[in-house]
């Protein structure tokens, strides 16, 4: 999968949900909404490559949510 | 065949009065005109200027009547029935009158009736029967309408010949009332009395939409279809739903045998209430166009010639390539894309294909490109993906707010009411930022256009609520009953802050602030506040924001759950809102429920007797990324045409290109079909049966008055791939399918092909406590319970002018095209419009030296191409506006990967290009040009043989 693209894709979902006043619950709210609209390989593209070259690149509550996002598997 | 004509419009009142009529009691609401209690009690009185659709207008004087009490010959169109009126129809004198009428009218009108394309469905003709008339003393000699007359036959679907006028003022009225168009107008006087479009110009020439509410009014032949004239008059008819846009109109398919003569718009088709527009009226040819594809095909590689096979050989050779595919790339390699153009039970069989047979959830609908957002956002906050409304609910708004919407153009027949209701007092902001027609036409002027940069659609409506909020116009009892509260006191206090003033924002969205306040001063205050919007809301990088921002605003003025009120989107093609219902998208089954809710899945699973994926499926355009990616290889695509309307087309081309096996169930030979390895000929709507369901979720019936010119309807088709496939599909009928639909989804647990045929059409939910179907929603209650507010951050799109790309190019569609157009550029609509044209402000065009018919090469960051300009002011400085409707256009060469950023919907309506003059097209126009020959020659070997 086209990884750039998945990072913007991860980022923009990141964007509306940072604007919740609830941080912990916006966090889950991203995972949540990557678990469920994300087919299992785009996840499993974006994990991997989150573990080679790290998640400087994804925004700091979107790192967050990909904790959750690879606990839930 | 003819439905009854009522001859004035009914009336909805309190409270009935009883009069008699020829010695029948007869009660009627209070308010309704003796002529139509008249036919209510049975009894028929003559009438040529009175029809049920337009208001009564009292000239023909052939309806005379005589009333107990009452002195002279009232008539009965103009005359309201009273309590204990006693009315008599018939009498010596009546009928003297009558018949001095109509031999008048007769001794000025051509005694052609043989030969007369009217013949046997001619009110004038039926009229001087009724009356008896015998003679005509006046004879033919002398000044008349009808020698030395030029019959208009410029549009192409109707011929307006004056002779044969009787000016009864009913095409007049149907322009203006049922259309509002007001194109039509008597001129001259006496003898000289015309009916004239325009400033006295040919038809072609001038404002007229070519709706044909003027051909359906018109007692005689003086507007009369032309395939009438060339075949004569329909010997039956079948009602059925238009397959065009998300309005969904009624229609009788007049036939003669198999073939269609005319198609009219069904008096009581609840979606459109007896109006059509030019594309469902009269765009109807393509069905029988000599470019159908009507004999499946196939071949090894899309360089390949097509060889014409049997249905047998290439049901046989798709699956077989389909199981290939996923014993050697696995079960998630394969995927298939359904269309909103095709029925219910089409959509539905398909997504049952994909989970059953294929074994993955890679099921994705067109809807995707264009309201998957509202599909978010409404469930987010209301707790249905569906719209709250009726059509009819607009008759009671105060205030209608249109956002990126251009009803029109898009969805006209519902413009028609809309506009009716605004002609009638009601209020309008529109939120837009071209001059839609809606802005400024006949008798119709927004009271506030929010002329708003492309992209900015989140922060002004934010600004909005930030007004009604800060202004304490908030209806504090509907949220305390209705809504969420710790989520409405977050939203509130998000939306109150500075910076989501209109004044803060005015930056950004380019409203002068004191606009915005006006505007939603009025949306708040006004009374029923309504609002409407389109693809300009949901096709951006914000899409599923600004459905929410606009669910926001109707709860927190309270404008939701009664008429005249509520959210509405308009959407784009026949069955949007059906094929999301059922299922359509790759991570809800049908009825919008998840894939990993697993009691739905086990109810499915247990119908279908297979286990189903709990996982979401690949969407539209992660299936093209997967399989630029190698992990996905093959698609069934049913109706659809991503090259031409997917973003990015030299993307989507390259996607299919890398697939091993691309199937396309097409009408034609569209862009995609140019890289399929499989074709199996579509059905049109008029040769299959099923289901719409139209942006008001009302579920009509779609009924095949003709064979499929293939051998089969598209339900047959994918029941005989499945079969292939090893997974047993066996219906006999669509109703069959629809009874499996209303046994696994709640929300169609009362829907029957039955109850429809009785009840003429239904609106969804439709179960146990609603069996008649639900017009408006969200009454008492939400859907999800109360109602939940969401905070809406404007976030600006990544897609930003810069010095090389300094303009923002935004995208729609006009009247007589229809979406990528296979339909209506195979119809004489090419006449309205025959190529995609570029607008772009005068000030635009005179900084690069272009002037209008200038070719304008476009380029954008995606790609470049080439239009002709239309220098105007209807566009703002600094965008520029296009229509994709034909291929060779590349509009969507032009268009980017950016989407939405919950469903991944494209954000066509933003796009930074810069423009120059040029004189010749774009390199990809010049290859694609090529690569059509090439694959039209591929085809004729096919054909030919």
């Amino acid at each position: 999968m086209n990884i750039p693209n998945l990072i913007k894709m991860a980022n923009q979902i990141g964007a509306f949900f940072e604007a919740m006043p609830n941080h912990e619950q916006a966090v889950k709210d991203i995972a949540s909404h990557i678990q469920r609209s994300w087919d299992p390989r785009m996840r499993a593209a974006l994990l991997r490559h989150i573990g080679d070259a790290g998640d400087a690149e994804l925004s700091p509550m979107v790192r967050e949510a990909f904790v959750l996002v690879k606990k839930a598997g | 065949m003819n439905d009854i004509d009522y001859g004035t419009p009914a009336v909805v009142a309190d409270r009935e009065v009883t009069l008699n009529i020829d010695g029948v009691a007869v009660s009627v609401p209070a308010g309704t005109t003796v002529m139509r209690a008249a036919v209510q009690a049975g009894v028929m009185i003559p009438k040529l200027c009175a029809t049920d659709s337009l208001e009564p207008f009292g000239s023909c004087r052939l309806c005379l009547v005589e009333i107990e009490g009452r002195r002279g010959y009232p008539s009965s169109c103009t005359t309201p029935a009273e309590a204990g009126m006693k009315v008599r129809t018939q009498s010596p004198k009546l009928a003297d009158l009558r018949r001095n009428v109509m031999e008048l009218y007769i001794s000025d009108h051509p005694l052609d009736c043989l030969t007369c394309a009217a013949n046997g469905n001619c009110e004038l003709q039926t009229m001087a029967g009724t009356v008896g008339l015998r003679e005509v003393r006046y004879g033919m000699a002398g000044a008349n309408h009808f020698t030395d007359v030029k019959k208009d036959e410029s549009n192409p679907y109707f011929t307006y010949d004056p002779g044969k006028c009787i000016v009864c003022n009913r095409c007049v009225r149907a322009c203006e009332e049922t259309q509002g168009t007001f194109a039509l107008t008597i001129s001259g006087r006496g003898f000289e009395s015309r009916v004239s479009a325009g400033q006295s110009e040919d038809f072609m020439d001038s404002e007229c939409v070519s709706c044909g509410a003027c051909v359906n009014a018109c007692p005689t032949a003086t507007l009369m279809e032309k395939t009438v004239i060339a075949k004569g008059q329909a010997e039956h008819s079948v009602t059925t739903t238009c397959a065009y846009c998300g309005v969904g109109c009624g229609f009788k398919a007049e036939m003669q045998g198999s073939e269609v003569v005319r198609m009219v718009p069904w008096k009581d088709g609840r979606a459109n209430e007896g109006h059509a527009c030019v594309k469902g009226r009269f765009a109807w040819g393509y069905a029988t166009h000599a470019d159908r594809i009507t004999k499946p095909m196939i071949r090894a590689k899309i360089s390949d010639p097509w060889r014409e096979v049997s249905w047998e050989e290439a049901i046989a050779h798709a699956a077989g390539e389909f199981r290939r595919i996923q014993d050697k790339h696995g079960r998630n390699s394969i995927g298939a894309l359904v269309s909103s153009r095709c029925t219910n039970e089409e959509d539905y069989l398909v997504q049952k294909l994909v989970r059953a047979a294929f074994g993955n959830n890679n099921v994705d609908t067109c809807a995707r490109v264009c309201h998957s957002p509202t599909g978010y956002g409404l469930k987010q906050t209301l707790g249905e993906s569906a719209g709250t409304q009726t059509f009819k609910s607009v008759e009671k708004a105060d205030v209608i707010m249109v956002v990126g919407a251009n009803p029109t153009d898009g969805h006209p027949v519902f413009a028609s009411r809309m506009k009716r209701r605004l002609r009638a007092g009601a209020k309008l902001i529109v939120l837009d930022p071209r001059e839609i027609d809606l802005v400024k036409s006949p008798h119709i002027r927004a009271d506030h256009h929010l002329k708003l940069r492309p992209g900015t659609n989140v922060a002004v409506l934010t600004a909005l609520a930030h007004v009604i909020v800060t202004e304490g116009l908030v209806n504090e009892r509907f949220i305390a009953e209705r809504c969420e509260a710790q989520a409405f006191a977050d939203w509130r206090e998000f939306v109150a802050r500075p910076a989501n003033s209109p004044e803060a924002l005015e930056a950004d969205s380019g409203v002068p602030a004191a606009e915005v306040r006006a505007a939603a001063r009025l949306y708040a205050t006004g009374g029923n506040a309504a609002i409407y919007y389109g693809l300009g809301v949901t096709e951006h990088s914000q899409g599923s924001t600004a459905v929410i921002a606009i669910a926001n605003l109707a709860m927190a003025t309270g404008n939701v759950g009664r008429e005249g009120v509520g959210v509405n989107p308009l959407r784009g093609q026949n069955n949007v809102q059906g094929s999301c219902d059922m299922g359509s998208f790759p991570h809800e089954l049908p009825g919008y429920r998840h894939v990993s809710d697993t009691i739905t899945r086990e109810l499915f699973e247990h119908a279908w007797n297979v286990s189903i994926q709990p996982e979401p499926g690949l969407r539209i355009p992660n299936m093209f990324e997967a399989a630029l990616d190698g992990s996905f290889r093959a698609l069934y695509c049913q109706g659809e045409d991503p090259v031409q309307s997917d973003p990015n087309t030299q993307h989507v081309q390259s996607a299919l290109a890398a697939m091993e096996c691309v199937v396309v169930q097409d009408l034609f030979l569209n862009e995609t079909a140019k890289f399929a390895h499989v074709f199996l000929p579509g059905a049109s709507f008029l040769e299959k049966d099923g289901t719409f369901t139209n942006a008001e979720r009302r579920i009509s019936r779609v009924r095949k008055v003709m064979a499929p010119l293939s051998g089969k309807a598209d339900w047959e088709v994918t029941m005989a791939l499945s079969n292939a496939l090893g997974y047993p599909m066996h219906y006999e009928h669509p109703s069959q399918i629809m009874d499996e639909i209303a046994r696994l989804t709640p929300t169609f647990a009362g829907v029957s092909f039955d109850k429809i045929d009785r009840l003429g059409s239904l609106q969804w939910p439709c179960n146990d406590e609603t069996p008649e179907g639900t017009p408006t929603m969200h009454v008492d209650s939400f859907v999800r319970g109360k109602g939940r507010f969401l905070i809406t951050q404007y976030v600006p799109t990544d897609e930003k002018v810069t010095r090389k790309f300094p303009l923002l190019l935004t995208t729609g569609r006009v009247l007589s095209q229809y979406n990528v157009g296979a339909q209506t550029r195979r119809t004489e609509n090419v006449r309205f419009y025959d190529e995609d044209r570029l607008e772009i402000h005068p000030h635009d065009a005179e900084e690069r030296g272009i002037s209008n018919g200038d070719w304008v090469g476009i380029q954008s960051r995606a790609g470049d191409t080439v239009l002709r300009a239309t220098v105007t002011e209807r566009v703002q400085p600094g965008v520029v506006y296009t229509t994709f409707h034909f291929p060779e256009s590349g509009a969507n060469v032009i268009t980017t990967d950016n989407s939405d950023w919950a469903t991944n919907c494209p954000e066509y309506k933003v796009t930074a290009v810069e423009l120059v003059h040029v004189d010749q097209p774009s390199e990809w126009q010049l290859r694609n040009a090529h690569e059509d020959k090439v694959q039209r020659r591929l085809l004729a070997g096919a054909t030919a043989k």
